[in-house]
């Protein structure tokens, strides 16, 4: 039961990332790839019917994590207070600007509210990197089972790090990297024109720096904790997940310079998926590791919630999840196509 | 001041300022279904306009309701996580259901109804105003289930330390919960029968959309004379008993009562005195209160005398005013809709300036009552987070301190601030715009570059 519902918390984790992660990176995107407001309009209405359905991932994966897991959901939440609040605080600004501007036509405002709406969704990406990589590298637990992480101390990750230190701002530039290639590709399908083109054109770039960070990233994790490899050695075959890693890269590369932006695009999601995927095994059946002591680590035995409770949460969760995705499928296969450019 | 009052309040401004935005939402919700199904029936353009005006209102709130719900959900973790690690194996289940069960459906059809118009047939179209209904409400059903199980716990067992599910149905079908569903459903819909029938006040003083401002009136004030009786019985009746019943502590604090006693009196009005154990200038009406809650006027209401003082609701003097509050204001939108539905029925209602004015000036009125009454029930709750279980003293987070609380609960004050502006002059906009059709976009023009 405990294998089972780590990977379902997973798999929410994933969907929301694959998801709003492409939102997230139009919102990067759009603050130096639009020209004028015609194509600002056409590149927010892409992701306008589905940003918000995209948010939810996050609502129920929270929800999953808080019934199946209440004392990582417990310890974390309250030890990341000060960048979670920061983090809310970017989600409400972003979605907020995002609905005004389309409600509001003077320019000054809009550009005003295109600025927040870019800047948010900027910071909500490092900060999701840097998150990851916080629970790759663990957390000063104490016996009791809480801690409070200070933003930074002196940027190592040691047995008292903080918040940011060198290996988690990598994690943030990973994931702002990622998430505004997901962005360009999302756009390289949904819009038409130049700013498809400029789309598609700074795919190269991106690509490049992604690649490198990767490896950097993968090095750097390896160093900070060598534990990630256990279960990998343990289980051979699993370094697929490398191959994986390696072959979406490749992947998107290619599909992106023959002109196959639907492909593209899933390559990257492959890409996101396999990241995140390979951490999850990684850490696996740890769930916050702990800096000061292993034996003060939150696993996935200690943390679970009651047989009864999962196995009725079980049958609710694939039901209602099938449901959601039939939803989401509906909305995507509804609005296909790309978004017109406004008359 | 305490961390605990910190994150108190923490949870409450958040949440208050929350419920603002789903109130609205859940109640137009049932009112859009309505507008969209006359106009499927009769194919008449001007329901479904108006249902796309109301729409559109609807997803402004809509997006409010989901930025300032998100952090509610955090907070669980963030602020109350000693409450989460001992509760979330019960209340977690409910929360969890939220997301997967309505805020897909609500978000996906929710973009369909408003970005689809053109895409969809007639029927999908009505189709997806109903789904955004049956997602808003169930939404509403699973707060309530984790509100119900924290008021009065049921089908939970403790294992090593904290609470599992012993049954989902019995958790889910808890009849403190069936009861406050009932009830604030009925707010929720009087609070956007109210709105929209402001709105159309409002069109026929100034003397514009006039066709429209009458298929909201109509709507509206039969919805809101439906809604403002049931609110009051049977729902707030049922209610109110059940509580009389499992929470004395509540009750007393509510109605005033300091002495128990047989044929108690109702008070209507007073200022309830902590120190001396009495009612300060009270207008009271003789054995009511035993009628309302036992049927007789024979029989003893339990007071705060029986009560342990450790075991006093917290803040007494607020409950007995949100309460008695939420009570005025319900009897004052009972008679507002009776006199409006009787005028509309003689077919007088859209020339009777003075009651389109008291409707326009009542909009407020069911956002107060709406919040005076979820103040009732969670200070009516206190000392106890769980009723009977756990002292609020005892689920806040140990680890955020007074001052990192308070830092963030002013940031929280700031940026709502910042949002309830924005949303102001939003709905300015959209009503003032009202229903004609819009200019065509004017667009600023940017050119760098091109």
């Amino acid at each position: 039961m405990g294998f089972i519902w780590f990977w379902l918390v997973a798999v929410m984790i994933v969907g929301y990332v694959v998801l709003d992660g492409f939102d997230l990176g139009v919102g990067v995107l759009h603050l130096f790839l639009v020209r004028n407001e015609s194509e600002r309009q056409a590149v927010l209405r892409s992701i306008g019917p589905v940003w918000d359905g995209n948010e939810v991932w996050l609502l129920a994966g929270g929800g999953t994590l808080y019934f199946a897991f209440p004392w990582l959901y417990a310890s974390a939440f309250s030890g990341f207070y000060l960048p979670l609040m920061i983090v809310l605080w970017l989600l409400v600004l972003r979605g907020v600007s995002l609905e005004l501007r389309n409600h509001i036509d003077v320019g000054v405002w809009r550009t005003l509210l295109d600025g927040l709406f870019g800047i948010a969704s900027t910071l909500l990406t490092i900060f999701y990197g840097a998150a990851l990589a916080n629970v790759i590298r663990g957390v000063p637990l104490r016996a009791d089972g809480y801690f409070f992480l200070p933003l930074w101390t002196n940027w190592q990750p040691g047995p008292q790090p903080g918040i940011l230190d060198w290996y988690t701002v990598i994690g943030g530039l990973v994931a702002l990297v990622a998430l505004t290639l997901h962005g360009a590709l999302w756009l390289s399908i949904k819009v038409s024109g130049d700013i498809e083109l400029r789309a598609r054109r700074i795919v190269n770039p991106l690509w490049s720096a992604l690649l490198g960070l990767t490896i950097v990233s993968l090095i750097a994790t390896v160093a900070v904790r060598p534990q990630m490899l256990q279960n990998y050695y343990h289980y051979p075959f699993t370094f697929i997940v490398t191959v994986g890693v390696v072959a979406s890269l490749v992947a998107i590369r290619v599909w992106n310079q023959s002109g196959q932006p639907v492909k593209a695009f899933l390559a990257s999601c492959a890409f996101l998926f396999f990241m995140l995927a390979g951490a999850c095994w990684g850490l696996y059946p740890t769930l916050l590791p702990a800096t000061t002591s292993s034996s003060l680590d939150i696993t996935l035995d200690r943390a679970i919630s009651g047989h009864h409770t999962l196995a009725v949460g079980l049958v609710w969760w694939l039901f209602g999840m099938a449901l959601a995705v039939a939803y989401v499928v509906f909305v995507y296969v509804r609005f296909r196509g790309k978004a017109e450019l406004s008359h | 001041m305490s961390a605990e009052i910190i994150h108190r309040l923490h949870f409450a401004f958040t949440v208050t300022f929350h419920y603002l935005f789903p109130q609205l939402t859940m109640g137009l919700a049932l009112l859009i279904v309505v507008l969209k199904t006359v106009a499927l029936r009769t194919g008449s353009p001007d329901w479904d306009r108006a249902s796309h005006f109301w729409g559109r209102i609807f997803g402004i709130n809509f997006v409010f309701g989901v930025v300032t719900g998100i952090p509610m959900e955090f907070e669980f973790g963030t602020n109350w996580a000693r409450f989460a690690r001992l509760s979330g194996g019960v209340i977690g289940q409910p929360l969890a259901m939220e997301g997967v069960f309505s805020f897909f459906l609500e978000s996906a059809f929710l973009g369909l109804f408003l970005y689809g118009g053109s895409r969809l047939s007639k029927r999908m179209h009505w189709f997806s105003a109903v789904m955004v209904f049956l997602g808003s409400w169930l939404s509403g059903f699973f707060i309530i289930v984790t509100d119900a199980w924290m008021q009065h716990p049921v089908a939970y067992a403790e294992v090593s330390g904290h609470y599992e599910v012993l049954s989902f149905w019995q958790l889910l079908l808890n009849p403190w919960g069936l009861f406050q569903y009932m009830h604030n459903m009925t707010g929720a819909v009087i609070t956007g029968s109210f709105v929209m029938a402001a709105v159309g006040a409002f069109y026929l003083l100034e003397d514009r959309n006039r066709q429209f401002a009458q298929i909201f009136l109509k709507t509206s004030v039969v919805t809101g004379l439906i809604a403002s009786m049931v609110i009051i019985f049977p729902t707030g009746d049922l209610h109110g008993k059940y509580v009389a019943h499992h929470q004395p502590a509540a009750m007393a604090g509510m109605e005033g009562v300091f002495k128990s006693e047989t044929g108690a009196s109702l008070v209507l009005m007073g200022q309830p005195n902590e120190e001396t154990g009495e009612i300060d200038n009270p207008i009271v009406v003789n054995d009511v209160l035993s009628f309302l809650i036992y049927g007789t006027t024979k029989a003893e209401v339990t007071g705060l005398d029986r009560i342990p003082h450790d075991q006093w609701p917290t803040a007494l003097p607020l409950l007995f005013y949100s309460y008695h509050i939420m009570a005025g204001l319900g009897t004052w939108f009972v008679l507002l809709m009776m006199v409006s539905a009787f005028l509309l029925w003689r077919g007088k209602l859209f020339s009777t300036h003075g009651v389109l004015w008291a409707l326009l000036l009542s909009f407020p009125l069911p956002y107060i009552a709406n919040t005076a009454g979820w103040m009732t029930a969670e200070l009516g709750r206190q000392p106890w987070l769980i009723y009977g279980l756990m002292r609020t003293s005892a689920g806040y987070s140990s680890m955020v301190s007074a001052g990192n609380g308070l830092f963030t609960l002013l940031g929280f004050m700031g940026l709502y601030a910042l949002l309830g502006l924005l949303f102001t002059v939003l709905m300015y906009r959209e009503i003032d715009q009202g229903l004609e059709p819009r200019p065509a976009a004017a667009e600023p023009v940017h050119s760098a570059g091109m």
